[in-house]
This record gives C-alpha cells, structure tokens and sequence, in this order.
C-alpha cells in the first residue's frame, strides 16, 4: 500500500509537466497547426522562468514568494509564447513546413535555453532558486495534513497541480461549448470552410498556436521550479518530456479532458519500472527496467493504430492537420 | 461598374504564387536568407559576449579548415547526416512524414552490433560483413514498414507513429547494452581483441568507406528519385494520391515499398556508425542526426546534391561552435542558437521563392 502511495506521488507531478505541454499542444492543433516544436518551447519556458526569478531572488532585498510566482510565471509564458510566434510566423505568414519549422524550433529552445543555463551555472553542475521553489511547491495549508491518505495522494502538491486541472475544464468548455471554440475547430477542420464563413484563419491560427505556446511553457517552468526542486542543470530531459507531450496529445484524443487522467496514467507508466517490481515484490535485472520504459509509447501507438481503425469521427486528429492554408490555393 | 469596383478598397499587400522560380531567383533567396541569418547572428554573438562577430566567425571557419584531419572529421560526420537525409527523401518525396529515422538507425545498428558480438570469432570477415549488412538493412526496414503498413491499410497518422517508434527502438537499444556489457560500467568498443567486424581502414581512416559508400548513395538516390520509373511512382503519389491511382499505381504498395527503402537506408546508416564509426552501439549512437536530417532534405527539395551542400553547412556550424566555444570558453549550445536562427531564416525564404508579393498601386494587369 505504501508503495502504491509513493507511487501515485511521483506520477501526479510528474502528470503535470505532460499535461501542461499536452494542453498546448491540444489547442496548437485544434487550429491545424502541428508544432513539434513543444520541447524547445518547454525548453524556453522552463529557462526564462527560472532565470527570471533566480536574478529577482538574487538581486531584491527583500524577496518575497508571491511576487517569484508572478514574475516567473509570466517570463515564463512570455518566452514560450515567443517561440510560438516564431513558429506561427513562419508557418502561417510564410507557410514554411510545420514538421521542420517545429524540429527547427526545438533546436533553437534547447540552444537558448542551455547556453544562458551556462552562464547562470558559472561553472558549476546546478544553480537552484529556493525561494522560488518553496513558493511553487507550497502545500494547501489545511488540507494537505488533515486527511491521512488523501491528504498524502490528492492535496500534497504545489498549486499548479490544481492549475492544470482547472485549465483542461476551462479548456474543454471554450473549445466544445462556446463559438470561439467552435471557430477554432472549424479552422483546424477545413481552413476553407471557415475562411468561407468569415472566420479570421490567420487570427485564430496565430492565437491558438502562441497561446497553446505559452501553456506548454508552463510545463517545463512546473518542471523545474516545482518538480526538479528549483533546480537548473544542463539536462536532457525537458527534451523527452516534451515528445511524451506530444505523445499524450494523441492519446487524448485531443481532448483536454482526457488529458487529466491521460497524464497521471502516463506518470503511473513512466515511474512503472521503479514501483511495479517492488509492488508484486518481485526483483526484476535492470535490463527489463529499460524495457518497460517504453511503456508510454508502446501505448500511444496502440491508441493512434485502434483510433484509426475505428474511424470514429469525435477521435480523429483535426483534418487538416500539419497543412499550411492558402486561400488562393483551393 | 468601375465606380462599384473602387470602392472595394485594394489590400496594401497581396500575396500571389509563383509559376516556378529561376534558378538565380532561388539562389537569390537562399543567399540573402544565409546573409540575412548571419547578421542576426552576429548581432546575437556581440550582445552576449561583446566579442567582434568577424573574427568569431573566422574561428568557427577554422573548426572545419584548420587542419586536414579536422577536415576528415567533418567529412565522417557530414555522410552519416546526408546518408540519412537520402534515405529520407524518397519517403518525404511521397509526401510520407518519416520523423522516425532515428529509431531506424539505431536499430540497423543494434542488429549490426549483435552480428558482431555473436559471429564475430566464427564468421570469415566477407561473410561477417554480408551478414551484419543484411541484418541492419532488415532491421531498419522493419521499423520503416510497421508506420507504412498502417498507414497505407487504415491511414494512421504517420508522422506521430513514426515519432513514437524512435524512443520504442531506444528503449531496445538500451536494454540489449545493458545486457551486452553485463557488469562493465559501458560496452565499449565491440570486439576489441580481434576487430572483427571493424572497417578495414581505407586511405588512413575507417570512416573512409563510410564517405565512399554514401557518395556512391548520393548518385544512385538521385537517379532512382529522377528518372526510374519507382521515384515517378512517388512523385505522382506525393503530388496527388487520387491521380496516383486514377493512373493505375497500386498507393499502398508503393507507400510500404518506399518506406521499407527508406527504414533500410537508415538501417544500412545504423551499420556504418557501428563499423566505421563508432565500433560500439549506444542509445546515442545516432546523436539526434534523424531529427536534423529531416531539416536537410526537406530544404534540399530532395535532391540529394543540394542535401550534401546543406549538410555540409549544418556540420561546418556546428563544428565551428565547438570551436568558438573551447576559444572563447562559452558552450557548445551556442551551436544550436546559431543553426536555428539560420534554419529559420532559410525556412522563411522559402515563402519568396514560392510567393511573390503584389503592393497596392503597384502595375498588374486585372482580370475584369
């Protein structure tokens, strides 16, 4: 039982980073914009929200937590919006090719990122923001203690956790129950339709796809500032976490509801080779824990392959996903 | 009518497509998107570092030119690149998204590296060396084929699949190093007693073959993309898949033929990292080469001349960042700032290649 508890604790947080990169991603596609630039973007996000409040830390007096969350939560966003003008420029504007344009720009994120990352480091292996972190991985006062496994499974974390539930239900109500919703999905479904009916394609492809940006931006600024303890390193790994993003969008389904229990499952999968083995208590060669980390994956494309089969019409990706829109063109 | 018609207020711009650029326009365009780049770069490297972006510059020439071996380093490292963007082509041609060349090499190169620990003391080297070629070749088209088939019988989306299948092959790959290197902290170089399975060296180097192999590639890729009747097939399939099979192509076979072609290759590239490269296999033996391959031919317009010129620029940048970063003691990510900032400069130019744009006022002829 005990095991199964240490367990749920690491995959809900970890949940959190796919979820927020996810939700993103949901939204760049609804507009029929296939960025595959959400590492790099996760990258951006992730370095300017530390940096921001590792200097405010180290430069104000008197630094206090809840100004760290603002600042760092809107450099945050900022930085991660500005990769995705930069992808919706190119892509929209000049009509480059998503695939590219996105790998390009996870190229450039991780660049950007790493090389200030350096500088902030000045030589050493890892620079942390403590405050910034103790301000993001605050536990709810009351609740996080009273209720015994509850407390411990459901109300132990930081507050965007919370956030990111929160943000899939508003997500899931703007783009199925209101016009601008609707809009959006009309433009990732056939541009032509939509241009046809007045809908603004560029606008709306512009506005999907920063701000599906700057909400995957928060997931690598979650990653460091509250689940890598506040800790910058030159690391890989926002890297893998942004493609299991992209993986997570499709096991969705691209819908944002789904990704709530998509990502914490997809945190039980990817934590399964330290947990599994010791919950049936048996021991398995380290060999098989490199195997069963393909788990996500494997799973994903199990669900891409059964969606496809079904054809069923509420489960395919948009239709004109990854396609540039001209309207001269048709 | 012609009072009605100036009330429709002209927009400032107009965007109209090209019928088909000259040459000196795409070279235009490309040129002053390198130019262009450069200086965005320049004014990037001075702001950070306060450096003269010139004699940065003429460091970063130095990483590729200083000295000949260098030089040779560069030309290894250029053929793995263009060797995968060749395999891509076709498969990009057909308008079929590989995005999976990095799992295809890796495990052409895991089958490689299991030939040579296997057969490595009982095998003669031609036999060896036919064994760990058709191994890699099988199984780099087998994970080009999986995407295919499904894509071809239920239309799953490839581009994802083919993403997928890369961290399902290095998730193999590590499990098969764990198991090979047993105790040992790392594999280290494979067969290392009696070099089995290695390149024989070739004018001085291993690598040589590798370079001599995929310059031959190079030739061959060009004239089955132009002038066989297979790369027609997938040209008409990448254009329209409704002509396609109006004019009689079975789609579904040539979409998994293609991709089969296209997995084999990025096996075949798995099999020289391993026996002229590397001599070992490692999660990262194909050091994220089938990402930045797809940016090659893609830009190259599949022609595999063009890829080895792009090549050539991406590995002369990131050589010369390396370089840049032990001289001005910055870091290696420099590199990729600089390479993308370049790459979307040459993306973006590709906008004026296909387009023109058409300023009010300016002299058109009006249909009316």
């Amino acid at each position: 039982m005990s095991n199964l508890i240490a367990w749920i604790i690491r995959a809900i947080p970890f949940g959190t980073i796919i979820m927020f990169g996810s939700m993103g991603e949901i939204v760049t596609e609804k507009s029929g914009n296939l960025n595959l630039g959400v590492p790099g973007i996760m990258y951006l996000g992730g370095f300017a929200g530390f940096a921001s409040s590792y200097y405010y830390e180290k430069l104000s007096p008197d630094p206090k937590g809840w100004i760290c969350v603002i600042i760092a939560l809107s450099a945050a966003i900022l930085a991660s919006m500005f990769g995705g003008l930069i992808f919706s420029f190119l892509t929209i504007t000049l009509r480059a090719n998503q695939n590219v344009t996105g790998l390009a720009l996870t190229t450039f994120g991780q660049g950007v990122a790493n090389f200030f990352g350096v500088f902030i480091l000045n030589g050493s292996s890892y620079s942390a923001a403590p405050l910034a972190n103790a301000a993001f991985a605050k536990k709810m006062p009351f609740l996080s203690s009273k209720f015994g496994v509850i407390s411990k499974t459901v109300f132990s974390y930081g507050f965007l956790v919370y956030v990111a539930i929160i943000l899939a239900v508003v997500l899931h109500y703007v783009l199925n129950k209101t016009r601008v919703g609707l809009n959006l999905r009309a433009v990732g479904e056939n541009p032509g339709t939509a241009d046809a009916a007045g809908i603004n394609v560029t606008k709306y492809k512009y506005l999907a796809t920063c701000l599906g940006a700057g909400i995957s931006g928060i997931g690598g600024l979650y990653y460091v500032l509250d689940y890598n303890q506040g800790i910058w390193a030159t690391t890989g790994q926002i890297e893998a976490l942004g493609w299991l993003a992209v993986a997570l969008v499709i096991f969705t389904t691209w819908k944002p509801l789904n990704a709530i229990w998509g990502a914490y499952l997809f945190g039980m999968l990817y934590w399964l080779y330290q947990f599994l083995p010791s919950l049936l208590g048996i021991k398995v060669a380290s060999y098989v824990t490199d195997l069963i980390q393909m788990v996500p994956y494997v799973v994903t494309i199990i669900v891409l392959v059964v969606i496809s089969f079904r054809k069923k019409k509420e489960n395919q990706p948009p239709e004109s996903l990854g396609l540039s829109y001209f309207r001269e063109e048709r | 009518m012609s009072k009605e018609s100036a009330k429709i207020k002209e927009p400032f711009v107009r965007i109209v497509k090209r019928d088909g650029a000259t040459f000196r326009n795409k070279l235009a365009a490309r040129a002053v998107a390198i130019l262009l780049a450069l200086v965005v770069d320049a004014v990037f490297i001075f702001s950070v570092t306060g450096l003269n972006p010139l004699a940065v510059y003429g460091v970063m020439f130095n990483g590729t030119f200083m000295t000949s071996v260098r030089f040779s380093w560069a030309m290894r490292d250029l053929v793995t690149l263009l060797c995968i963007g060749i395999a891509l082509a076709p498969a990009f041609k057909m308008r079929f998204w590989n995005i999976g060349a990095e799992g295809q090499v890796l495990m052409g190169g895991l089958a490689t590296a299991l030939v040579m620990v296997k057969f490595g003391q009982s095998m003669s080297a031609p036999m060896l060396f036919l064994t760990m070629f058709l191994t890699s070749v099988i199984a780099g088209g087998i994970w080009g084929f999986v995407p295919a088939f499904f894509k071809a019988y239920w239309n799953t989306n490839e581009t994802l699949f083919t993403l997928m299948m890369n961290y399902v092959a290095t998730s193999i790959v590590a499990c098969m190093t764990n198991i090979m290197r047993g105790k040992a902290s790392s594999l280290g170089k494979l067969n290392m007693s009696n070099q089995a399975g290695w390149f024989p060296q070739f004018l001085g180097q291993r690598y040589n073959i590798n370079i001599l192999i995929v310059v031959i590639l190079t030739f061959v890729m060009y004239f089955y993309l132009k002038y066989s009747k297979q790369g027609y097939e997938i040209s008409v399939v990448g254009e329209s898949e409704n002509t396609a099979r109006y004019a009689g192509i079975n789609v579904k076979r040539v979409t998994i033929r293609t991709m089969i072609l296209s997995g084999a290759i990025c096996g075949l590239v798995g099999f020289l990292i391993v026996a002229g490269r590397d001599q070992t296999i490692s999660t990262t033996s194909a050091g994220g080469n089938g990402f930045t391959a797809i940016i090659v031919a893609w830009l190259a317009k599949f022609n595999t001349f063009y890829m080895a010129l792009i090549s050539f620029l991406l590995i002369f940048l990131s050589r010369g960042a390396s370089e840049i970063a032990s001289a001005y003691s910055l870091n290696d990510f420099a590199a990729s700032i600089i390479e993308g900032i370049i790459l979307f400069f040459i993306l973006g130019s590709e906008f004026f290649i296909n387009y023109k744009m058409v300023f009010r006022g300016s002299k058109h002829k009006e249909v009316r």
